[in-house]
Formats: structure tokens, sequence, C-alpha cells
């Protein structure tokens, strides 16, 4: 034991020395800006800071890893039965939320917030989880969604209804034809592609003036209706308000609660669309994909128009994700639709553990849920939710609840 | 035609930057196979690095610019590379074994904190630096315009070709390059041969962050801004070039660098400046679909 | 005999300056086991990689004389050799949908089948009752196979985790699941031990007699070649240098030379 102690000590000592080198530069010497130009500024105790912290941390996993040492994973997998009961009793919990005493407005807004990522999860799922095609552009169906709304409405003034599913039809176009030049390609390289992909969307957003409004985006995207009955404080001429017709007294809140619900419907129709396709052919075909691409092919598979439904399917709910964000923003611009979103998408499908749509809403919870009630430290949340990626990646390479249960059982069938 | 050849050497400047982080990208991918995102941010890191030690070096320590000048070389490359051994000792070694795409998520991670890091520790402004020296030597004086090489430029492709000349002798030469070319061959193999796998994909991690750090250093001292989001479009296009030349070819990174910075040269010059980045995103997808091999670069024949 | 149920006619497949095979003729019957064996890198996967689809020969014709008409394999996708010519495979080193249960193996594998009753399972995402019947028969005949090869225990189980031995029969079972009228296998037997190679050759027999399929297999194991075989094709470098019933390739002096007459090599049995 005392050998390993001394090994312990000097790996710790050895760690604090490295991050000493590392943090010297990037943390004991600040640059100020002035007005001529860059200086120096030193705050060396910050050196000594990380040095300690580091050289205390591998101390500390070592000392845990020697005491821990021998004992089997500690999680059990979660029985089936009890995945589905949390599953029903989230969704109970979600539909009453936005009557609760605790929950006010602020609350509903951040649900809605998170709704959106959880649909956006499920969707990218179908993609990364089912059919096993890595994509870091998902949030460029999710901005064809956004602007196929916000300009169908502004030009051709449809209302949100008719937009919704056009705007789900075009972004799964778009799927089908950026899934294309991805269909050779394998693992890793599909991700590169997809991210570039993404990123043209964004700069041909940011630079198409005419039509995208370019980085000003557009504003006053139309606000959605309830079945035509406005929620307005003063509604359009000749129409009636959502108030009015229910005879409730006007609030704010309406609204609120209304993109709440709709943004809960249509998350929830994405889950079960997920659940019910994976009884199907075509979901059965995306996980074989994910399996074993040669082995589809060797039993009459058509590996592209399996991979490119994957596609146009994920792209699709990204579409309707986007109209809804449109929609509840009033406001768009290239800005909500950068790189960074595609990441936070897909770090939540996969931290979730691929293909578990439970995981998806626990991952959605972490990652934007948590930072939002936390905006006071607004400039660590993302230092935060980084250090998180890597942290549940360690801690379970495989995604908070990974077990996968058949979509099909001998001993259930008829 | 002054104006091509000014163009010419601005983008083979910018190519040689570019293929000093495509190294980088190239030889983790042969040896690991995977694609290190977080190596765009390590780049950025080196260019902090550079700029806070050239500072030190001018303003604190007082010496003179030649001397900073390796001073700054010795600390980006030096330091940067210990940021890059400690991102694979921690965010990657431990994740060999996992499925494949946790290394990723966690690569995507780690750039993310390194950004936000260093957005925190040295502010979020772009950070300007005076040029070091100016001047250079005219190549051609047609009366309206100037085609000429600066002083800079000089540097970092002097720089650039003696980086290369070092790392292709220790890939080709040393025991170092033999043991690192026998784990991307197979890495199973080697390490029952006695090769420390370990200890060749750390070093492999340091002389790609390494390289990326002193391609850091040109970045700085060439275009005198820098912030802490340059590391992500410089890493797609570093990786473009990777791509292009044939991921897992060492001079393939090195041709693809020079490419790209050609490519983005001409297109801003003549085309449009906003679509550059399209034009390197479109070449990267062209490439993948109808050249997955690159230029240089193996093909490999799908085992059935 | 009727006419030949696969009729493989000059075909050549290089890889640089590699012939891997060279100018190769032989046919194989419906209702037969027909082996081709020869030495290791004798061309026997890629030969089966041409006829599958997965490789398309330089030269050459590949015939298949479907009940529906004849088809030129070289001319189809991998995928439509399995769907519309009726060749189903397996492969060497198993590939298995490892993470999917051993039942959902086997329906992926009817995958055209239900494509077709759900109308590309669209019916299906409607709660169609024709979509729920096409499945039951898809489970029915599921369950055929699981019987069949033993494994009706395991159908619920992640067929990852199965012993070797019962990956190897599951793939047999899944790739008969997608209704073939000639069966490749790629050394099944390889790595089994004797029973489970006994017990694989009662198997292909009963294949052959139940279901009137062509089997055409690539195997080492000696015991299984000459105990269930019809026709045997040997392969050295590419080239066929002998054909014919067991009994004559055992006698073949060509064959002992190139194959079986090493008295150290192992096969030798």
């Amino acid at each position: 034991m005392g050998g390993k102690a001394r090994a312990l000590a000097v790996d710790a000592a050895l760690g604090g020395l490295v991050a000493a080198a590392m943090a010297l530069p990037m943390l004991g010497v600040r640059l100020e800006d002035g007005a001529t130009g860059l200086s120096l500024g030193g705050r060396f105790d910050w050196v000594l800071w990380a040095a300690g912290i580091v050289a205390g941390g591998r101390l500390l996993i070592g000392a845990l890893r020697l005491t821990l040492a021998g004992r089997g994973p500690s999680l059990p997998a979660p029985p089936r039965a009890l995945i589905t009961y949390v599953g029903w009793a989230m969704v109970a919990f979600a539909l009453i939320l936005p009557f609760l005493p605790f929950a006010g407005r602020n609350m509903v807004d951040k649900a809605t917030l998170v709704l959106i990522y959880v649909m956006l999860g499920w969707g990218l799922n179908i993609v990364v989880g089912l059919a096993g095609l890595l994509d870091l552009g998902f949030v460029a169906f999710y901005a064809v969604g956004a602007y196929s709304y916000a300009l169908l409405s502004q030009t051709f003034g449809l209302s949100f209804w008719l937009c919704l599913p056009l705007a789900g039809m075009l972004a799964a176009g778009f799927g089908l034809v950026l899934g294309f030049p991805v269909l050779r390609l394998r693992g890793d390289y599909i991700a590169i592609v997809t991210m570039g992909l993404g990123e043209i969307i964004r700069v041909v957003l940011q630079n198409w003036q005419d039509v995208t409004g370019g980085p000003n985006g557009i504003s006053g995207i139309e606000r959605p209706s309830f079945f035509g009955l406005s929620f307005k404080m003063v509604p359009p001429e000749g129409s009636r308000g959502f108030a009015e017709f229910f005879g409730l007294d006007y609030s704010a809140d309406h609204r609120v609660i209304f993109l709440y619900f709709l943004i809960l419907a249509l998350a929830l129709l994405t889950n079960l669309f997920t659940l019910r396709i994976r009884r199907l052919p075509v979901g059965r075909a995306w996980e074989a994909l994910r399996e074993d691409e040669i082995a589809c092919r060797s039993l009459g598979i058509n590996p592209t128009t399996v991979k490119l439904s994957a596609f146009a399917t994920g792209a699709m709910f990204a579409g309707f994700a986007g109209s809804f964000f449109a929609t509840r923003q009033g406001f768009i611009s290239p800005e909500s639709f950068t790189f960074h979103e595609s990441a936070v998408i897909l770090a939540i499908v996969v931290l979730g553990g691929m293909g578990s749509q439970i995981g998806i809403v626990l991952a959605a919870l972490l990652l934007v849920g948590l930072p939002e009630w936390f905006r006071e430290l607004q400039q660590f949340r993302m230092l935060a939710f980084g250090g998180a990626m890597v942290l549940i990646m360690l801690w379970k390479p495989s995604g908070l609840l990974s077990t996968r249960e058949p979509a099909i059982r001998l001993k259930d069938a008829p | 035609m002054e104006y091509f050849l000014q163009q010419l050497i601005n983008g083979l400047t910018l190519g040689a930057i570019y293929g000093l982080v495509a190294l980088g990208y190239t030889m983790v991918y042969g040896v690991l196979g995977m694609i290190n995102f977080a190596h765009g941010t390590i780049y950025m890191v080196g260019a902090f690095i550079s700029l806070i030690t050239f500072l030190a070096a001018t303003t604190v320590l007082g010496t003179s610019v030649p001397l900073a000048l390796v001073l700054t070389l010795f600390a980006a490359m030096g330091l940067t590379a210990l940021w890059g051994w400690s991102v694979e000792r921690v965010a990657y070694r431990p994740l060999r074994a996992a499925p494949r795409l946790a290394p990723l998520i966690s690569a995507i991670g780690v750039s993310i904190v390194l950004q936000n890091f260093v957005a925190q520790a040295q502010g979020a402004r772009a950070k300007p630096l005076p040029p070091v020296f100016r001047g250079g030597v005219t190549l051609m004086d047609s009366g309206d315009f100037v085609v000429s090489l600066s002083w800079m430029q000089m540097v970092i492709m002097a720089l650039t070709l003696g980086l290369m000349a070092a790392f292709t002798w220790v890939i080709t030469r040393t025991a170092l390059g033999r043991a690192q070319r026998a784990c991307e061959q197979d890495m199973k193999m080697a390490s029952l041969l006695g090769i420390d796998v370990d200890r060749v994909i750390s070093t492999t991690f340091v002389i790609g962050a390494g390289l990326a750090g002193v391609a850091g250093m040109m970045v700085t001292l060439y275009y005198g801004v820098i912030d802490f989001y340059i590391g992500f479009l410089a890493g797609i296009k570093a990786f473009t070039a990777a791509v292009l030349g044939g991921i897992g070819s060492l001079p393939g990174a090195m041709l693809g660098g020079l490419l790209i910075g050609l490519i983005e040269a001409f297109w801003s010059a003549y085309f449009s400046i906003e679509y550059k980045d399209v034009a390197t995103f479109s070449i990267l997808v062209a490439v993948l679909v109808f050249r997955p091999t690159g230029l240089l670069g193996q093909p490999d024949v799908e085992k059935i | 005999m009727s006419e030949a149920l696969l009729d493989v006619e000059h075909v050549t497949m290089r890889f640089g300056g590699l012939f891997a095979v060279n100018d190769l003729s032989f046919s194989a019957r419906p209702q037969e086991i027909t082996a081709v064996i020869g030495p290791n890198g004798a061309g026997k996967t890629t030969l089966f990689n041409c006829i599958t689809g997965f490789y398309k020969p330089q030269v050459g014709r590949i015939t298949l004389n479907h009940p529906s008409g004849p088809l030129l394999l070289e001319r189809l996708d991998d995928y439509t050799i399995t769907r519309k010519a009726g060749v189903a495979r397996t492969f060497q080193n198993i590939r298995l949908f490892a993470r999917m249960s051993v039942l959902e193996n086997l329906i992926v594998a009817q995958h055209t089948r239900l494509m077709a009753a759900s109308a590309f399972s669209l019916a299906g995402l409607l709660g169609l009752s024709r979509y729920a019947q096409a499945e039951a028969q898809a489970v029915e005949r599921a369950r055929h196979w699981l019987d069949k090869v033993g494994l009706t225990a395991f159908a619920d189980e992640e067929a990852g985790s199965l012993p070797y031995g019962h990956q190897r029969r599951l793939e047999i079972a899944r790739a008969m699941c997608t209704g073939p009228v000639l069966l490749c296998l790629d050394e099944p037997a390889a790595g089994l031990n004797p029973r489970e190679s006994a017990e694989l050759n009662r198997l292909l027999l009963d294949i052959r007699a139940e279901n009137g399929i062509g089997l055409l297999l690539i195997e080492h194991d000696m015991s299984v070649v000459m105990e269930i075989s019809d026709h045997i094709v040997v392969l050295d470098y590419g080239r066929k240098i002998a054909e014919g019933a067991p009994t004559a390739i055992k006698a073949d002096p060509a064959v002992i030379r190139a194959y079986l007459g090493e008295p150290d090599e192992e096969e030798a049995g």
C-alpha cells in the first residue's frame, strides 16, 4: 500500500506541474484591451489554484480508484416496466405542469424551451439513434422549417396550421437532397460532411439578403392562433379572441400556455411516431442498417432508400420544430442556427443513450433545462455544458439509459 | 497577372498554416481512426499562448523582436503540445474501448470547454496585435499594382518547410516513427510486439498539437487579430485539407492545406468573400462523395 | 437431373495485378449441395462476393435460372440479387444485427415482403389490419426457422450475446427467412466443434430435402464437404482444377497435389 500511496502522490504532483505549465500563459496572464492596444496583467495566484485543484483531483480520483477497485458496475439496468411507468408519469406531469401552483409564466416558458430540445432530440434520434447516421448538421433542417414558416406566412399569408405540414415537407425535401452526398460515406465522415452542409445553409441564410433578410433575419412573424382564435389583446377585425370565446379574462399567459401544449403535442407526436416505426419494416431496417450495412444488403434491403428515409424523416420533425420555434419567437435570424445548436442536439441524443426516448428527456433537462435555471451564472453555462458532455461520456460511454428493448417479443406475439 | 501572383503568394501562406493544422488531424486519424474534433480549438489555444508569450517577451522582458519570436515559437510548440497531451489523457484515453460515438462527443465537449475557458480567462473580444515587422520585398511593380512578399510570409513559408522536413525525418527515420506507422497498420499487433501503444498515441497528440501551436503563432503574427472562436472554422478547413489530401497521408495533408489556402485566396479575390466558406465546404463534400480517398490516400477495399 | 440453377461462365475478378478468380466456369443444380473448396486464398470468397453482387466481375456471366425466368446476376445490385433473384448468403465472419434480438434479426430478413404488405410502412403507421396480418405471418415464419435451428428459447435475447455456434445457425435461419432459391454459405462450419458440425450437416441436408432449393457452400472442413456435398468444385489460385462427385474428387490427382495431398496439411483428413 505504501508503494501505491507514493505512486499516487507522484502522479498528483506531476498532474499539478502540468496544470501549472498549462495555466501559466492562459490563466496566469491576462490580456487587457486598452486604448493603445493590448497590455498584460498578472494573476499568478490563479496558476497555483489550478495546479492545486488538479493535483488534489488526481489524488482524490486515485484514492477512490484504490478503494473502489474490484467492485462491479453499480447501477443495474432498470426493468422494462419501470421505464414505462416513469414515461407515463412524465407525460402526466407535463400535462398538468402549467396549472401547478408553483409554475409561473417563466417556468412554462422554460419548459417550452426544454420541450423544443426534447422534440429535436427525438427527431435526431431517428437519424442517429435508430439509423446510426451521425448527423452534425441537424440544425439546418430546423432552420429550413423556421424560415419556411416565416416566409410562407409573410409572403402568402398562410396560417400556422397550414404552414406546419408544408414546413415539415420542405425540411424533409432538404433532408433528401442533403442526405444524398452522405450516402456512400461511413461513420465519422458523415459527421463532418453533415456539419459542412449545415454551415453552408447557415452561410446562405446569412448572405441571401433579398430572401432571408441576411444577418438581420425576419421579424414580425405571425403568432399562432387557437384554431382561428387569436391570442392578441385586441383580436383582428371580424374575429374573436381566445379569451373572449371561452369567457376568460384576457391574459398574456394564455398564449404561453398554448405554446407549451402545442410543443408538448408535437413532441409526443414525434415520440409516438418513433415507438410505432420501430415495429414497422422501415424502422427495423433503420436499426439493422445501424448494426451492419453489408448484412442489410445481403437481405435485400436497399441501403440508399433506407438511409434517405431516415434522413428525411428526422428532417421533417426538425422542420416541425423549426416552424414552432419561429412562431414562438416571432423573430428568427441565422444566429439561432449555428453549429453549436447541432452539437447540443447531438449531445442530448448521445448522452441520453442512443435510442432511448426517456434518456433523451433526461439529457435535455440536464443540458438545456438546468443551465436555464442558473442564468445568473450565464458566463459559465457553456463551460459547464461542455464539461458535462465530457464527464457523462467518461462516466457512461454509452449514455445515461442505454439498454435497448426489442420492438417485438416472441412471447408477446400472437 | 500581378493580382494573380499576389493571390498565389497569399494563398500559399494561408495554405501553409492550414497544412500544419491538417497534419494533426491526419496523424490522429491514422493511428486512432477518429476525428479529433478538438484539434481546431487546440490551434486556437496555441494562438493565444503565442500572443501572450510574444507580448510578455517584448513588453515585460524587453527582449528584441527576433529573440521574442524564437521564445514564442518554443512556448507555442511546447505549451500547446502539453494542452494536446492533456486533452488526450483526460478526454480520449479512458474511452478507447467505448462505443464509436463516445470519443467524438467527448471531443465536442472538450472544444466547447476550451473555447469558453479562453473566452472567460482572456475575454471574448477580438485581440489585435500590431504588425511585428512590416515590409518585405517587392517582386513586381507594374505601376498600379505591386506584388510583394512580406517578411512575415517568408518566415511562415520557411518555418513550414523546416517543420515539414523535421517531421518527415521523425516519421520515416526514427524508432518513434516506426512505432507510429506500426500502430496505424494494426494497433493490437503492435502492442503484442511490445510497442507501448498508449505512448505512441500520446506522442501523436503531442506532435499534432505542437504543429497546431506553431500554426496558431503564425496566424497571430500574420493576421494580427485572434479571438476564442477562430478554432472552429480553421478546424473544419484544416480537416477539409486533410480529407482532400487523403486522410492518413502526411504529404497529402500538406498538399491539401496548400490547395485549400489557394482556393480560398482565389475564391475571395475573384468571386465573393461572403461565400468563401461555402467554397471550402463544397469541396469537402465533393471530395468525399467523388473521391473519398482524397488525392494521395490509399483506397481501402471493403472487406466482406 | 433438371437444368442448372446457377451457371457461372468464364468469371474473372482481378484486384490490381492479382487474379482472385480466373476464367472460372461451373454450375450448381437445384436440390443439390454444391461445395466450392480450395486452399486459403484460392478465390472462394471472392467468387461468392461476385455471385451475391458485392463485387462486379470484370469478365464473365453469372446466370440464375429463377423459376420465373433466368436472371443475369452480374448486372444486378447486391440487394436486388436477394430481392429478385432469391439468392441469400451468410458471411465468413458472422454478420448479425448484434444489438437486435434474435427474432428481430429474422423479421428484418423478411423486409421486402413486409414492406410490400405495409405499403412502405404507411399502412402500419396507420394501424391497418393488413400489416398486422403480414407481421403475424412473418413471426410465424421466424418461429418455424427458430425451431429448425433450435433457438426458440433464445428468441428475445440479443443476437450478439449468443454463443458462437448459435450465431452461425441464426445467420443461416436469417438467410432462409428471405425465402431464397439458392443459399450461399461461406464456411458455415468454421469454429464449430464436432457435435455442432454434425448438427449443421443435418440442418443443411434438411434444408435441401424440405425446401428443394440449391445450396452453394465454401468449406474448409472436409468432413462436412465429403459427407453432404453432391457436387464439388475445387479452386486453386482462382482457377478450377477439378469438379465432380465427392468420390471422384477424393481420387483426383490434381486435387491431391494442390490441396489434399500435402501430408502435413491440416485438412488432409
